[in-house]
This record gives C-alpha cells, structure tokens and sequence, in this order.
C-alpha cells in the first residue's frame, strides 16, 4: 500500500554566510509513519526542521505540505499550511512565565480561541496521557525536573491534535529510563493521534524504538535513508560507523 | 588605506541593514495591531508594566527635577533680579522639556531593558519558535502590545511627571526660598499655555514608541546565549536613549517653529 506523501522536500538548501549547511535534501514523509534523520551535532539536522516549519527560509528548494508548496508563500499562509504541526523542541521552550497546564492549553486558547476552562480539561487529559498528575499542572516549568519538562513539552506539542510532529532531539540529556519513558510517550502518542513524526536525533537505541525509516544526514544532505532493518544489514560506511560508534571512518572527528 | 575604506563601507552597509531591518519590523508590528486575533491580557499586562510600575521611578525622577529646577533658577536668575520667574521657569521647562525627555530616559532604562531581555530570552530559549508552532504569531503576542502599550503609557506617565515635578518646585520655593504660594501658583499658571503640555505629551507618545520599538527588536534579534541577550539589553537602551534624544530636538524645531 502507498501511503500519501505528508511532507515532499526537494533540493532544500540553506548557507549561513559561508557555511553551507543544507545542500540538496531530498525527502518524503508519508502519512502516519515514523521517520527519524540521525546525524553528528552540528550537521544542519534542528536547521532542516525550522525549514520545514517556516521558521527559517530556505536559500532554495522546495517543501511541499499534503502536495501545497509552502516555500515563498507570506508568514501567515506559511503558517495557515502548518497548523496542524507540532513541535517538541530540544530545550523544552516552555513559557516560564505561564503554569505547566497554560502551557499545555496555548495553542487552544491562542492560536485557535478555546475558552480557557475548556483548554484547561483537555490540557489536563493530554498531561496525564503523559503520566503527569494534576498535582503538577498548576506550577511554573522551572520546578520540574528536565525529564518532567519534556514530558510537559510533549503534552504541549500533541494538545491541538497535530497531523504532523516534530521531534527535536527528544531524548539527549536524559536517563535511559526516562528516555525508554519518552521513547514509548512518542509510540503511543503519534499511533493514537494517527499522526506522522519526523525526529531528529543521534540516540541510536531511541532510534531503534521510535523508527519506521531513517536518514542519515551529512554534509548537508540525506546520504542515505532506509527502514531500520536495512539500517543493520547495510554496508554504507557512514551508517556502519555512526551506528556502531566507531572512532574510524569516513566521518572526520572533530 | 583600502583597509580603512574597507572598515567604512562596511560600518555603513551593516548600519542600512539594520535600519533595513528595523523598517521591517516596524511596518509589519504596526500592521499587525490593527489585525485579529487581539490579546488583551497581554496588553492588560503591559500596561500595567510599563504604566503603573514605573510610577516610582518617574515620581522620583520629577521631584527632584522641579526641585532642583527651582533652587537653580533661583539662584541664578537673582543675579539681574528675576527671581519672580522661578514659577514660569519650572512649569515650562517640566511640561516642555524635562517632562518627556527624563520620564522617556528612566523608562528606557527600566522597560527597554527588561523588554530586550525578556523577548531576547525567549529568542535564546526557542520560545519563539514555539509561539509560532503554537499558532500564535510571536509579533501579535509579543511586540504589538509592548509598542501599544508603550506610545499609550508614556503620556499618562508625563502627566503624572509634569504634576510632580511643578509640585517640587513649589515646595522648595515656599519652604526654602519663602515665596508666597498663593503668587507662585498664580505665576505658574499665567504663562502656561496648553500647546507647553500637549507638545511634551505628543514627545512622551513618540518616546514611548521609540522605547517599545528598540527594546522589542533588539530582543527579536537577540544573539545566542546570555551574551547575546546581554548584547541585546545594552543596544536595547543605547539606541532608546540616543533616538530619545534626537527626536527630542527634532520634534522641539519641528512643534515650535512658527
């Protein structure tokens, strides 16, 4: 069966001065599938995303969004195509002057005018769909601890309902069992909304948990994309040196 | 000697760039104000930020201004016997001058800062970007009821500042330079023409501007990390203070050329 492409990506390119960073990425996301692009730090991985979500213009190329191109459209009909995305950022960015719960309600009570008392029950199922009780949905973010915060995070991204999600690094800084946590949040949460998910990421065990296809990003293009299983079996030198953690390879170290 | 024209031509593109930018920013703030949704909490908020929390600092700024207006002018005007003046010197010079131009310094001070590092953190922090995967757009929620607030709190704070300042004044030129109040009230009055206060609130208005408008974009462009952001808050303020200043003169010529 061929799924409907969710998101198309073709020749995306992006320089900052002199440093290219994205040079040519050709991508497909289908629908309800689980796509994760892995690569080193640094290598343009939170810069093909932010493209992808209109918040930083692309110098070339194009992405098309359930087949509408998005690139050169104005900020508010860019914005009208990704309204139903959502977006765990690497840090959390949660508001810290609003409580956990507002949070979680902002983009119903802002962007799509949900009464507050209403936003609030929803942001309170979506917390506990999180395994956060209601203890924690009145105090600020500050007081959580940062797994506590992702998870607030996630609540937040999935609140509106998003077609498409977006993971950015979604599991670096934090334990392995709150890491399996968030890994198994992200399943559910996008197999129970139907939703399509593009993570980006260098945790390879998370990967192994999360992944329907990967890329592998270098140089400022997709040298190589495959589901996990042709991940293990192939014989591409980058992805045999990135999976395995080898010191020697064609990746240079810095 | 290419070296040196290289520095200035470069100097001068970066200043049109950014005064490029500023453009930008400002017709797309000013164009989103008058487009919904509207925030009206955040506009509540701000209001009560830049209004009602600067009170002190501008209160104090005002007296003793008209403090020392009185006691400088008397001093000095004694010399050719035009103590009588002091009244008319410190109303004047208040709702003029001082009014606007100090209220719009201290505030730069306290509300440009405290905007830039505000706004420049969630830059740092990603919270931006997560206005905008949120639906919101960051220039409606953020900048527009800061410029709002600022272009609407700013005379009301002259206001305030001018009734103050003219109060220090009498209170220094009754209890220590022993005029008469009923006189001095008087000649604080008789010269005193509406065009003096409305010209200091029409400044107070466009300082206000210029005070949201600095500090809310130097935000936005906020650099990387607590450096960018410290980065931020100074240019934030410099170039409040220095624009304050500017205008400042421009408006005087300009409200008082006939």
């Amino acid at each position: 069966m061929k799924l409907p492409f969710k998101i198309r990506v073709r020749g995306l390119k992006k320089s900052f001065g002199n440093k290219v960073v994205l040079n040519g990425i050709d991508l497909d996301l289908h629908a309800g599938e689980s796509f994760v692009v892995i690569g080193g730090s640094g290598t343009g991985k939170s810069v093909l995303i932010k493209c992808i979500l209109g918040l930083i213009e692309p110098d070339a190329g194009s992405i098309k969004i359930d087949g509408q191109e998005i690139v050169g459209l104005s900020y508010t009909a860019q914005q009208k195509a990704l309204d139903k995305f959502g977006m765990l950022f690497q840090g959390g960015a949660l508001f810290d002057s609003m409580t956990v719960w507002e949070n979680v309600a902002f983009a119903l009570t802002h962007g799509h005018g949900m009464a507050p008392l209403e936003a609030k029950k929803i942001a309170l199922e979506k917390l506990q769909a999180v395994n956060l009780d209601e203890s924690s949905a009145f105090i600020y973010p500050a007081e959580l601890s940062g797994g506590m915060q992702k998870r607030v995070a996630l609540a937040r991204a999935i609140a509106a309902n998003p077609e498409v999600i977006f993971f950015d690094e979604p599991t670096t800084g934090l334990d392995p069992i709150v890491s399996g946590t968030i890994n198994k949040l992200i399943i559910d949460s996008v197999r129970h909304l139907g939703a399509s998910a593009l993570t980006i990421t260098h945790d390879i065990s998370s990967l192994r948990q999360i992944a329907d296809r990967v890329g592998l990003l270098c140089q400022g293009k997709l040298i190589w994309t495959g589901t996990v299983k042709e991940m293990d079996k192939t014989d591409n030198p980058y992805v045999v040196q990135f999976i395995n953690g080898l010191p020697n390879g064609p990746f240079t170290t810095v | 000697m290419l070296n040196f024209l290289r520095t200035i031509g470069r100097v001068f593109i970066t200043f049109l760039m950014n005064a490029g930018r500023l453009g930008v920013f400002f017709v797309t703030s000013v164009a989103h104000i008058f487009r919904p949704p509207f925030y009206w909490r955040q506009l509540g908020y701000q209001f009560l930020q830049i209004g009602y929390f600067s009170l002190p600092v501008v209160g104090l700024t005002a007296i003793f201004t008209g403090m020392v207006l009185a006691l400088q002018s008397h001093t000095s005007f004694a010399r050719f016997n035009a103590e009588g003046a002091v009244a008319t010197v410190v109303v004047l010079s208040m709702t003029r001058e001082l009014g606007p131009v100090l209220a719009g310094l201290m505030v730069a001070g306290r509300i440009g800062a405290a905007m830039a590092a505000e706004i420049g953190t969630m830059r740092v922090t990603e919270q931006i970007d997560a206005l905008t995967t949120l639906s919101t757009n960051p220039i409606k929620y953020l900048v527009v009821p800061r410029l709002v607030a600022g272009v609407l709190m700013l005379p009301l704070l002259v206001i305030i500042a001018d009734i103050i300042g003219v109060f220090g004044g009498y209170l220094v030129s009754i209890y220590k330079l022993g005029f008469n109040p009923a006189n001095y009230l008087n000649q604080t009055s008789k010269y005193l023409e509406l065009e003096d206060v409305t010209s200091g609130l029409i400044k107070a208005a466009v300082f206000g501007l210029i005070i949201s408008l600095m500090g809310c974009y130097h935000g936005y462009q906020s650099g990387r990390g607590a450096a960018g952001v410290g980065r931020a808050t100074t240019s934030a303020v410099v170039s409040a203070s220095i624009l304050i200043l500017f205008m400042n003169y421009a408006l005087t010529s300009l409200l008082f050329s006939k």
